[in-house]
């Protein structure tokens, strides 16, 4: 089959992708910020709410059972997509924001103390900064930075430099939501351990183009969110290995959460469940089972294939735009382009692009330290899913040509 | 010229465009001829939160009228700027404050307006108020106590 006939085919599981935006058939080149949801999804959380909403784990009613048994499913899901050794070890959260902040707390205050060292990256999202930030300020820790190269990829040998003996813990993410480059995570994770040091792994941009198997890596912690991988907005997984989870303390308090509760002591139940208090998102884990077999059936090699060439032919048409400047060559990337046209500001672009009906992302994409490192406000971030076309890149193209007659 | 009449002379400029690239061009025009911001101005204390782009507004006193400038990192931001200065600068804090700002709506920016909308027309207009109501309340204490 065509590559055209491919897209064809996952673009008809994609109801949204019909309508027109500001009178233009839409263009959505903004799927590192969240992909759109193929109807299985939609459908499976409208199941929930029309055929068994109920609370989990609690009721010994016939619908509750149900509903558990739909989220325990998708727990499983979760595991098998991550080949986790125990589905114990995948805690549902409300995004990869959340998972984060969850293991930062946890395992920052078990681990982390006065003059301790944490590793971060330059290319972090604000959410695997802030979080880390918190308990260094907490616990008067210290935060490290591995730098990033003019391309855009990290400096693996430094990381050498940057370990000591009061290293608790590297964080950093699988692929760069700004600039698409593609980590070394396995290599961060061997030398990481080759010290006794645990890694964090922020999966959010890994687990929709990656294959990812937690135990092959051999990460401590993987957290991504169910929205960039095609799931409902609002649910993520903090995986973490179990001599990890049953080790540190839990992060929130409440139902569910709990086993014997009495005003002088509680006791916390078993994994799972010690980190997931409160009623969860449960339509939101429906939904993510959904997407993760969605992502199975169409195939992620697949989906790699078409995002390959879609960041090829982008690629080669923009560098043909006299006055654009790619930010982020790394050799390893994904289907992401950040890019500068002459000195025109992201967002002037940005407001054009959207009147010519193209979604796009402008701005500093919640990673500012590395806009800092490039010395520039901002970037236009294109980025594509296995459902936009070379037609789409075509228009962006375009639009580009425009936006630059206007500025010119 | 009032407030209003000023206003009533940009929706009449508004009116003449058919579709939005030329209201776009007219806003990139107007950003590109807009006088740069005094350099010492561009500083923290100036800056507007919530704009994706920065814009700096100073405001002062003269002969009883509020002065402002402005400046932006973007074209289309500082054409914005441009049209908010030509309409509220030299004119009494009193009425800038009371003013509804309605001429947005009826040039078709309104979109800009929205808080979602990054580019913080909200916050613009929100300074300038803040500006004015500071500027009116201090010429009312002085009106007072003379």
């Amino acid at each position: 089959m065509s590559l055209n006939t491919d897209i064809q085919k996952i673009r008809k599981s994609f109801p949204i992708l019909k309508q027109e935006m500001n009178d233009r058939p839409l263009v959505y080149l903004d799927n590192a910020a969240t992909t759109h949801k193929p109807r299985v999804v939609i459908d499976a959380i409208s199941e929930y709410y029309n055929n068994y909403n109920s609370n989990v784990h609690r009721g010994v009613h016939t619908l509750s059972q149900k509903a558990t048994e739909a989220f325990e499913n998708s727990r499983e899901k979760v595991r098998e997509t991550i080949n986790a050794a125990s589905a114990h070890e995948i805690i549902f959260t409300s995004g990869a924001t959340e998972a984060i902040n969850m293991i930062a707390f946890s395992y920052g205050e078990k681990y982390i103390g006065e003059g301790d060292e944490i590793i971060i990256s330059g290319l972090e999202h604000h959410s695997n900064i802030v979080p880390w930030q918190l308990v260094a300020e907490r616990k008067n820790a210290h935060i490290k930075v591995l730098p990033v190269n003019e391309k855009g990829e990290l400096i693996l040998e430094k990381l050498d430099t940057l370990i000591t003996k009061k290293t608790r813990i590297i964080a950093v993410n699988h692929i760069s939501n700004t600039l698409g480059t593609i980590n070394p995570v396995k290599e961060i994770i061997k030398k990481a351990h080759n010290h006794d040091i645990p890694v964090l792994v922020d999966g959010a941009q890994g687990i929709p183009h990656l294959d990812v198997d937690v135990q092959d890596l051999d990460v401590d912690f993987y957290c991504f969110s169910g929205h960039k991988v095609y799931g409902p907005t609002g649910v993520g997984v903090a995986y973490g290995k179990e001599k990890w989870l049953s080790d540190i303390p839990p992060y929130k308090g409440g139902g569910e959460m709990i086993n014997r509760v009495t005003f002088e002591k509680t006791t916390y139940n078993d994994l799972p469940y010690k980190f997931e208090a409160g009623t969860p998102n449960i339509a939101g884990v429906i939904g993510l089972h959904k997407a993760l077999e969605f992502v199975e059936s169409t195939g992620k090699e697949k989906i790699r294939q078409i995002e390959r060439e879609l960041l090829d032919y982008a690629t080669s048409q923009l560098k043909q735009i006299e006055g654009l400047k790619i930010y982020g060559e790394a050799t390893n990337k994904t289907s992401v382009i950040s890019f500068l046209i002459n000195d025109i500001h992201p967002y002037d672009a940005g407001t054009i692009f959207d009147k010519l009906g193209i979604a796009i992302r402008t701005g500093h994409h919640c990673t500012q330290p590395l806009m800092d490192h490039f010395k520039i406000p901002g970037t236009v971030r294109a980025s594509f899913a296995p459902y936009n076309t070379k037609k789409e890149i075509d228009i962006l193209v375009e639009a580009i040509k425009k936006v630059k007659t206007m500025f010119g | 010229m009032s407030i209003q009449a000023k206003q009533e002379e940009i929706i009449e400029e508004f009116s003449m465009f058919d579709d939005w690239m030329d209201k776009y061009n007219y806003l990139i025009e107007m950003g590109n001829s807009l006088e740069p911001l005094d350099e010492q101005y561009k500083t923290e204390k100036y800056l507007i939160s919530g704009c994706q782009s920065q814009v700096w507004l100073y405001a002062w006193m003269e002969d009883g009228k509020l002065m402002i400038r402005g400046d932006s990192d973007a074209v289309i931001t500082k054409g914005i700027v441009s049209l908010l200065l030509r309409v509220y600068s030299g004119e009494p804090p009193a009425e800038v404050y009371e003013d509804d700002h309605s001429f947005i709506d009826q040039i078709g920016l309104q979109e800009h307006l929205s808080p979602t909308r990054s580019n913080g027309l909200m916050s613009m207009l929100k300074q300038i108020k803040l500006y004015a109501l500071a500027f009116k309340t201090k010429q009312e204490q002085k009106d007072k106590n003379e």
